[in-house]
């Protein structure tokens, strides 16, 4: 009798167990498809926002593509008054601002990255490391901030006379450095950018670095070879992809940058050849004028040039992934 | 679980409270040339239970914010016109009067020391007087010695209505920088080397950090970052210094009638006393507004701005508007406002 019992209860348990069992997976089932549905709508968001804003750019300012044409890219006016406008000063500020930040940026921010794996001691290593993380946190703001009032005044008093007495007395490129001294202008612009960059790319430069397996170089540093040997031979082939990526992710955040820009760049409406004089980016035209842009082709072109810097952006961030990837898959097979 | 009822129900009735006891809020929106002295209106009269809240965004900002009616008034330096107005149903009137002072960087020279007339003004500005000791400013500044530094201008890279005000007065006394650039909030400043700055703050900033350089800001922001401006030759051929006086004088000869919506200019008034570049600023709001209580309640804030505001107004170096104006608004346009 006492086993009987025990048998029916054992049964009972077990149907029981069972019964729960089967509940909790129906449960997890129905729990993981409204999970997969839920995620996968936030994704698809991302292209929904991304196509919003093409699209939304260009109505915006197909008015103005319309008018204008092809001529919109190449004309030097930017009248408000006389509803004429071209893009063309905008976009060489744009350029020429990151082009000068890209051209200091590299330089620096590979010495910083090959001092800091290669070169550095034990004891500074974390704490430069977190400097320039630090660094590359600052809000760009305070860039321009920074730019504007300490910065503006020593590159005025001493960079500007410095670099027209040298540079600017050879005779082609003379131009480039001549003209009145103020502090603001295009060089200014692109040097302040140039801070703002360089710890950007060289943490991540420094982070490719570190991904060298270390048996290349050691087998290098056993051959007898050079730190400088080391570097060009063996670190800068391995991660040449990533390196390039880097500097083309600081050159896209350049491409965007406004406030930095908008301080120290002089916001002029005339184009001049010499890089100490004011001038306009993309940024810095949307920055002052859109809040009271006039209705209409003025409000149009704004919309316009900034579909152009999006367009120039989304190539250089699409180029860099591209690289990155490539850097991954090289990866993926050496290991 | 009791501790979250209490909460709840404590949080209920703190919302209820401010709703009972709520003032009436009265919002408005643009010009941030007006900006000091509205807000200043408005923390004086917070005490009467009614709250104004005004956003400095600019001229083009209130216009757009009160034709989209989500705001109370709207504030431009530059008038509508009386076309727009009656499209939208709208009514216009001044608040205050400022001026426009055009300041410098030449070092060890008094305010409204150094003189310019309207044609060295405006060449100064085209372009074509590159240089301080030219002699066309020599001859109207006798005996001082100016620099032969190059000439900086110094204009706004924002939409303003202070540039707009600015070039409206060079375009009635050259007909050269009228053909060539024209009057607006944003401009194609011709000078070489010509640089923008953002705001009033901006523009007298650079000016202090560049030699030589020439720029325009209104009087008020001068006199508070304490930069040295020009005198400047008015219509009747006086060398006038900006100040109260001189601003008042050019409103006093003014025909307010004589534009629909009141949108008269002041640039360029006659009078031996006046001086060339002032600009009344103006308030928009509805004949037929949505929340007539609340517009009921902006006109009353107006009437206290004009009457024991007037002292603020004086203070923060901007013009009031005589008493005979005042009327007149409440007579012609306030009239036409339904409550």
């Amino acid at each position: 009798m006492y086993n009987s019992s025990m048998t029916e209860e054992t049964s009972l348990d077990l149907v029981n167990t069972q019964q729960e069992i089967s509940n909790k997976i129906k449960k997890n089932k129905i729990l993981d498809f409204y999970f997969h549905k839920l995620t996968l709508g936030f994704a698809s968001l991302v292209f929904v926002i991304l196509a919003a804003i093409i699209i939304s750019l260009f109505i915006y300012a197909w008015p103005s593509l319309k008018q204008f044409g092809f001529s919109f890219f190449v004309s030097f006016d930017w009248d408000v008054v006389n509803n004429k406008f071209g893009a063309i000063i905008p976009i060489y500020g744009t350029l020429v601002t990151s082009i000068i930040a890209i051209i200091i940026a590299i330089p620096i921010s590979f010495g910083i990255a090959l001092f800091l794996t290669e070169m550095c001691p034990a004891f500074l290593k974390k704490p430069l490391g977190i400097a320039i993380e630090l660094l590359a946190a600052i809000p760009s703001i305070i860039y321009g901030m920074f730019g504007l009032f300490v910065f503006a005044p020593i590159y005025a008093e001493y960079i500007q006379p410095l670099l027209a007495a040298t540079l600017g007395k050879i005779p082609l490129l003379g131009v480039l450095f001549s003209g009145s001294m103020n502090g603001l202008g295009v060089l200014c612009a692109g040097i302040i950018l140039a801070f703002m960059i360089i710890p950007f790319i060289a943490s991540i430069m420094r982070d490719v670095f570190e991904v060298v397996p270390k048996v290349l170089k050691e087998s290098a540093y056993g051959m007898g070879s050079t730190t400088w040997e080391v570097v060009t031979k063996i670190v800068l082939p391995y991660t040449k992809t990533g390196v390039v990526g880097g500097i083309m992710l600081g050159l896209g955040r350049a491409l965007g940058e406004t406030m930095a820009v908008t301080f120290v760049i002089g916001n002029a409406v005339t184009l001049d050849p010499s890089l100490f004089a004011p001038g306009s980016s993309i940024t810095s035209v949307l920055a002052n004028q859109f809040g009271e842009a006039e209705p209409g082709l003025h409000f149009s072109s704004l919309f316009a040039i900034g579909l152009m810097l999006f367009v120039i952006t989304f190539i250089v961030l699409m180029i860099a992934k591209a690289l990155i990837a490539q850097v991954e898959k090289k990866q993926g097979a050496k290991s | 679980m009791k501790i979250v009822k209490i909460a709840f129900s404590s949080l209920v009735a703190l919302l209820f409270s401010t709703i009972v006891f709520a003032d009436i809020n009265v919002t408005g929106a643009g010009s941030s040339a007006v900006n000091p002295i509205v807000s200043k209106w408005a923390e004086a009269y917070a005490s009467k239970g009614v709250r104004v809240n005004y956003a400095s965004i600019g001229s083009g900002g209130g216009i757009k914010q009160i034709n989209a009616k989500t705001v109370d008034f709207g504030a431009s330096d530059g008038p509508v016109k009386g076309d727009d107005l009656d499209k939208h149903g709208q009514v216009q009137f001044p608040d205050v009067v400022f001026g426009i002072s055009v300041v410098h960087n030449l070092k060890g020279f008094a305010d409204a020391e150094l003189k310019l007339d309207q044609k060295t003004l405006a060449d100064i500005f085209l372009g074509k007087i590159t240089v301080w000791n030219d002699s066309s400013i020599a001859k109207l500044n006798p005996g001082k010695k100016l620099p032969s530094s190059k000439i900086t201008v110094v204009h706004r890279s924002d939409g303003s209505g202070t540039t707009g005000a600015f070039t409206e007065y060079l375009s009635m006394i050259s007909s050269e920088w009228k053909d060539k650039v024209g009057k607006g909030k944003t401009v194609k400043w011709p000078s070489k080397g010509a640089t923008g700055a953002k705001g009033n703050e901006g523009v007298s900033s650079i000016v202090k950090r560049i030699d030589g350089a020439i720029g325009y800001v209104e009087y008020n922001h001068a006199k508070k970052v304490k930069i040295a401006g020009f005198s400047l030759k008015n219509k009747a051929g006086k060398f006038v210094a900006p100040n109260l006086d001189s601003f008042a004088a050019a409103a006093s000869n003014a025909d307010w009638g004589s534009k629909p919506g009141m949108g008269i200019s002041l640039n360029n008034q006659p009078g031996d006393a006046s001086w060339p570049i002032t600009s009344p600023s103006f308030i928009i709001m509805y004949k037929n507004p949505t929340d007539a209580k609340k517009s009921k309640a902006a006109l009353a804030f107006f009437k206290y701005g004009f009457t024991t505001g007037k002292k603020d107004v004086a203070a923060l170096d901007y013009v009031p508007l005589p008493d005979n104006v005042v009327a007149y608004i409440e007579k012609n346009i306030w009239s036409q406002i339904k409550n």
